[in-house]
């Protein structure tokens, strides 16, 4: 039998987050923002089917970076868990805040427990009333999670997306706005100033569905045409 | 099959709500609850609890339409008058429950449970024949009860996008599925209703003849049947309506079923028949 070499708590915690950071920054960028009309979540994402944007609930929507097998069964957990408790108690009692805490603490048990920590990173947000009332939730790979105000930045070159993204960001953004917000963001590493709509993964939460299109479920996929057109929008 | 961890994450995948519950909150399903024997023998009364009526269904040249009668009742009381007993599935179809209501109502909650599920988890919407085969699996869960007096029996009609076609589906107790040509209707009025339908429905009904045939085939059943509802126009309740369409389900508003029941009123009361 071998004898297993004496590791400090505290070199076993750095180097599992080390590790997770590393996958984690290998990944595209997400960036979700809040604006006027609602909540519109972009994805650097060239695949058309395999989708780092997802809806959750009603109101909710979930994005991710970082490998696709472990954030698409955490998704999966998600829309499991929000079902079952929209089937048992009422469509209302369903939210970010319960979900995310939900996300946090399986996200913290198996960075602690596992083999190997989760390498990804999770947005959940919660479109409200007006965007005051909008939740957005991030999670990073160790349970630590954040209530962010107006926007989030995920993935490989967060900080510099982020840097972009807050000079430009402001409440009044209609979709549009926000799209080209996002996509500025995105191109920031970039040599090209621009990327094709095709390149992008496009999800929007309406804040009146119930109004506009007569659905409670306020979440909507664009395609590739409607965002061309709307990245091509005037100011 | 060796119990390998690939195996046993494949064995996990599900995209269905039902089969979720049934491993992992088997008590939340409307069906499944160890329940007492009914009482047998002579003179024994049969539970009671509310019992929702008459629907009908029929196509027309866009679609297929599905009305509801607004009663439930409970042996010979009136247990509802304002009961809703069709409902949206989802964007492309529609369901209508005849029999033990509270069993009813909850079996809908979950079958549109189930579609959203699957839909949210596959990225993609269950076609037409998958929808009414899980409802049809739902209903034989519900055999159980259904042996014991608290039978649910649905119809089912929806949009089949790739046929271009709006297709309705019958069900027995035992969850069998039986595709339904032109027409068809299920509850305690059906009999009154399906007579009607034969006379009043033909090929290529435009949108608003279909809302009409639906509410004087269901005014046909309430003159008959004790169980089922007519037009109420004292209390202004009218027939549940809805049509299923290329862009989707839609309910007909109330101020067009008043003047549709208002027409048929009129019409019967002109030509002073007795039967």
């Amino acid at each position: 039998m071998t004898q297993q070499f004496y590791v400090s708590p505290e070199q076993l915690m750095k180097d599992r987050a080390d590790f997770a950071r590393k996958g984690i920054a290998r990944g595209r960028s997400v960036v979700v923002v809040s604006c006027e009309e609602g909540i519109a979540l972009v994805a650097e994402n060239p695949s058309p089917s395999l989708h780092k944007i997802g809806e959750i609930y009603d109101k909710i929507a979930f994005a991710a970076v970082g490998k696709y097998n472990e954030f698409e069964s955490l998704r999966q957990a998600g829309v499991r868990y929000a079902d079952v408790r929209g089937y048992s108690y009422d469509r209302e009692d369903v939210t970010a805040r319960g979900l995310a805490s939900v996300y946090a603490q399986s996200l913290g048990a198996v960075f602690t427990a596992e083999q190997k920590p989760f390498e990804v990173e999770l947005a959940v947000v919660e479109v409200g009333d007006s965007p005051a009332d909008d939740h957005l939730y991030r999670l990073t790979f160790d349970g630590s999670i954040a209530d962010e105000k107006g926007f989030i930045v995920m993935g490989g070159q967060a900080d510099k997306v982020a840097e972009t993204v807050d000079g430009g960001w402001q409440r009044e953004l209609n979709f549009a706005g926000a799209i080209r917000l996002a996509m500025k963001g995105l191109v920031t590493d970039k040599e090209a100033g621009e990327l094709p709509a095709s390149a992008l993964e496009v999800a929007v939460l309406d804040r009146n569905s119930e109004s506009t299109r007569g659905s409670r479920r306020a979440f909507r996929r664009l395609g590739d045409d409607e965002i061309a057109a709307l990245l091509s929008e005037e100011n | 099959m060796q119990d390998t961890t690939a195996n046993q994450v494949a064995a996990n995948a599900t995209s269905s709500f039902t089969e979720h519950l049934q491993r992992n909150r088997p008590g939340l399903l409307p069906y499944n609850q160890p329940f007492p024997a009914a009482p047998t023998g002579p003179g024994s009364q049969p539970l009671q609890v509310p019992h929702a009526t008459t629907i009908v269904s029929l196509t027309y040249g866009g679609g297929v339409l599905m009305a509801g009668d607004r009663r439930a009742t409970m042996g010979n009381i009136i247990a509802s008058r304002h009961i809703e007993k069709v409902f949206p599935a989802d964007r492309y179809s529609v369901l209508g429950i005849a029999g033990t209501a509270g069993i009813a109502i909850d079996l809908t909650r979950l079958f549109q449970v189930e579609l959203e599920h699957y839909e949210k988890i596959e990225g993609t919407l269950l076609s037409l024949e998958g929808k009414a085969n899980r409802l049809g699996a739902m209903i034989r869960g519900n055999l159980p009860m259904a042996m014991q007096g608290l039978a649910v029996v649905p119809l089912f009609a929806g949009f089949d996008l790739p046929a271009g076609i709006g297709r309705l589906f019958s069900y027995d107790v035992t969850g069998g599925r039986y595709e339904e040509q032109e027409h068809h209707a299920v509850g305690s009025g059906s009999m009154f209703a399906r007579g009607a339908l034969k006379k009043l429905w033909r090929p290529g009904l435009s949108e608003e003849e279909a809302v009409a045939v639906a509410v004087e085939a269901l005014y046909d059943a309430a003159d008959d049947d004790s169980a089922t509802g007519g037009p109420d126009p004292i209390r202004q309740l009218w027939p549940v309506v809805y049509t299923v369409g290329r862009t989707g389900a839609r309910r007909i508003p109330e101020h067009d079923l008043a003047a549709v029941a208002a027409a048929i009123i009129e019409a019967r009361t002109t030509a002073r028949r007795e039967a």
